[in-house]
């Protein structure tokens, strides 16, 4: 059997990318100076306190961290609205018949490894599968979360108006901050638990189909079987 | 009483009769409102205000508590405060505190009561059971919740003493056998200052008592229904050990060298980051100390549900309670592993049953190779 044709096509925009990539660095270090603030070492030295600042530069990054994931979260939900199709929003409820077909899928030949009797390129997702976006949603509400708590534990350390904006969290959670705080702590292990499988996934989709999965998020760009691309694009 | 006869006094008259000069009078309007934290210009209204107004009655009434709240009352630094607050407010009906007892206690009550409806400020100590009908917290004959209904109808204000008040404090911890209940959540229609603490500070309570007196109304309250002037601030902020927090400087035991140097007690679980009161500016026993300088971490005891809000020793998140405490990371690390196995399956899995396929691509790329030209 002779190999397939592919084509190149343009799946995830700059703004996408921009995204994706920033986020994940916002992530990686949010979960790491946030594991410090949780649990600083403590450091022996002679040194006098007032020449060294180092846990408030550890605090400092996690909050210019949470600021820059805020600001690629917003950059992302206004290009769910104009960016291409496999940016909008609808994707990322697939909650419809083709959706559910499509998870189905994902489940029984992904997940579970069944083969298919013959190869249907149709099933191959050109953007996200419904699994993924179903994760993606999770994932954002949860970010949302973290976002709530964390800036309510921000809040009352700062006069901006931005983190002032969740000091209503507070009394949700009967104005007890150690709570606030383990629900932020263990939400991000939640962040943690995705990323592994996230980058997994990754992993197995560019190893058994061959179609640049991994470097779509560098280059924007697929291979797709050429007889998924029309010929004349319908004007 | 004597406090019959004394009940239209002022303030001022009052302390007078007591032995007290003018300059004494001077110097405790001065310190209270510094406590209290207003501005320099606003120490003549309280001075006025002490020597015009007649003396506020006051009934406190004692639950489920432990009577701390009142011990720091009476040992506030100033000798005026003790006095003003237990003698000069006419506190009418105490049961801890008063000469008079049992029938005599309570007619005295219902005088005041009666009196002055509309008029007196109820303080109150300590949680009200709603478990077995209120059967766990009785006092001459009246359960708690009547007792606190009956006192509050006629108030003017109430001032919920303490976390018990405020937040049920150790009798709400879990289970709350009792069923114990802060005041506000039993009475909803009369304005309510929480002053939570366990206890709260003693300057702390004198100088909103001083502020209903001196400005006829209650202190700004924030959200939670405290004073701002106390509560507005965290421990963590006013706390004198804070540069070590940010110079990442911390004691791990309670022993070692960095907990000698006086290091930051973070890490030994201190909870002066999310606990809001006064301590680290007013500090206890007319400043002396308080919890963090005499080199123990911050309980929270001014926060809601402080005993049920995990070990007073570590910051650890402690996910399942009761016997089998699990740490949020222990259990973070065990899905990590089960996930980095579950993935390690799923990949030699998917290699031998996508095998097919994989070879067939495998083998077309080298083809392939074999077929470019240089």
């Amino acid at each position: 059997m002779a190999t397939k044709n592919f084509k190149r096509v343009y799946v995830w925009e700059l703004p996408v990318r921009v995204f994706h990539w920033l986020n994940a660095l916002a992530i990686t270090i949010l979960i790491i100076t946030g594991f410090i603030i949780s649990n600083p070492p403590a450091v022996m030295t002679n040194h006098e306190a007032s020449q060294q600042f180092w846990f408030g530069y550890v605090r400092k990054i996690h909050f210019i961290s949470a600021y820059v994931m805020v600001a690629v979260m917003i950059l992302r939900v206004y290009w769910a609205f104009v960016g291409n199709k496999f940016s909008n929003w609808r994707v990322f409820f697939p909650f419809n018949k083709k959706g559910m077909k499509n998870v189905w899928h994902v489940l029984k030949y992904d997940i579970f490894l069944q083969n298919e009797q013959s190869e249907n390129i149709e099933s191959f997702s050109i953007g996200h599968n419904s699994v993924a976006t179903i994760s993606y949603l999770v994932m954002f509400l949860l970010a949302l979360l973290m976002m709530a708590t964390g800036f309510a534990m921000y809040a009352p350390t700062s006069s901006w108006f931005f983190p002032k904006m969740f000091t209503w969290v507070t009394p949700l959670f009967n104005d007890n901050e150690m709570l606030i705080r383990k629900v932020h702590h263990i939400s991000m292990w939640a962040f943690i638990l995705f990323m592994a499988v996230h980058i997994y996934l990754v992993l197995f989709h560019d190893w058994l189909e061959g179609r640049g999965e991994a470097s779509a998020m560098i280059s924007g760009q697929k291979f797709v079987c050429s007889e998924r691309v029309q010929e004349d694009i319908k004007k | 009483m004597k406090q019959e006869s004394n009940q239209n006094q002022t303030y001022l008259q009052s302390i007078e009769a007591n032995g007290y000069t003018r300059r004494d009078f001077m110097k405790f309007v001065a310190f209270i409102g510094a406590y209290m934290g207003v501005e320099n210009t606003a120490i003549g209204q309280i001075a006025k205000a002490l020597e015009t107004t007649p003396r506020l009655p006051v009934i406190w009434e004692h639950f489920q508590e432990c009577t701390c709240c009142s011990e720091s009352f009476i040992r506030s630094d100033h000798p005026i405060v003790a006095d003003i607050i237990l003698d000069k407010i006419s506190l009418d009906y105490t049961l801890t505190l008063m000469a008079a007892s049992g029938h005599q206690a309570e007619a005295a009550k219902k005088a005041t009561m009666d009196k002055y409806k509309g008029e007196y400020i109820l303080c109150v100590e300590g949680s009200v059971p709603l478990g077995a009908d209120g059967n766990y917290c009785c006092i001459a004959g009246k359960s708690a919740l009547e007792t606190l209904k009956e006192s509050a109808a006629g108030a003017k204000a109430i001032i919920a003493w303490g976390s018990c008040a405020t937040t049920g404090c150790v009798q709400a911890a879990k289970p709350n056998p009792t069923g114990a209940t802060p005041i506000e959540k039993i009475i909803t229609d009369k304005p309510i200052i929480n002053v939570p603490g366990c206890p709260p500070i003693g300057e702390v309570m004198a100088g909103i008592i001083v502020h209903v007196v001196t400005f006829g109304r209650l202190p700004e309250l924030d959200s939670a229904g405290r004073p701002k002037a106390f509560y507005s601030k965290r421990v963590h902020d006013s706390c004198y050990r804070r540069p070590y927090f940010d110079a990442g400087l911390f004691a791990e035991t309670f022993d070692d060298e960095n907990a000698k140097k006086g290091y930051c007690l973070y890490k030994v679980g201190c909870k002066g980051p999310s606990t809001y009161n006064a301590c680290g500016n007013i500090r206890w026993n007319g400043g002396v100390s308080y919890p963090i300088q005499s080199g123990h971490g911050c309980i929270g005891c001014s926060s809601n549900n402080f005993w049920d809000a995990g070990s007073f020793y570590t910051r650890d998140a402690s996910v399942i309670g009761g016997g089998i405490e699990a740490d949020a990371d222990t259990i973070g690390k065990v899905a990590i592993g089960a996930v980095a196995a579950g993935a390690a399956v799923h990949a030699v899995a998917s290699n031998i049953s996508k095998r097919k396929d994989l070879n067939r691509r495998i083998h077309n790329a080298i083809e392939n190779e074999k077929r470019v030209e240089e």
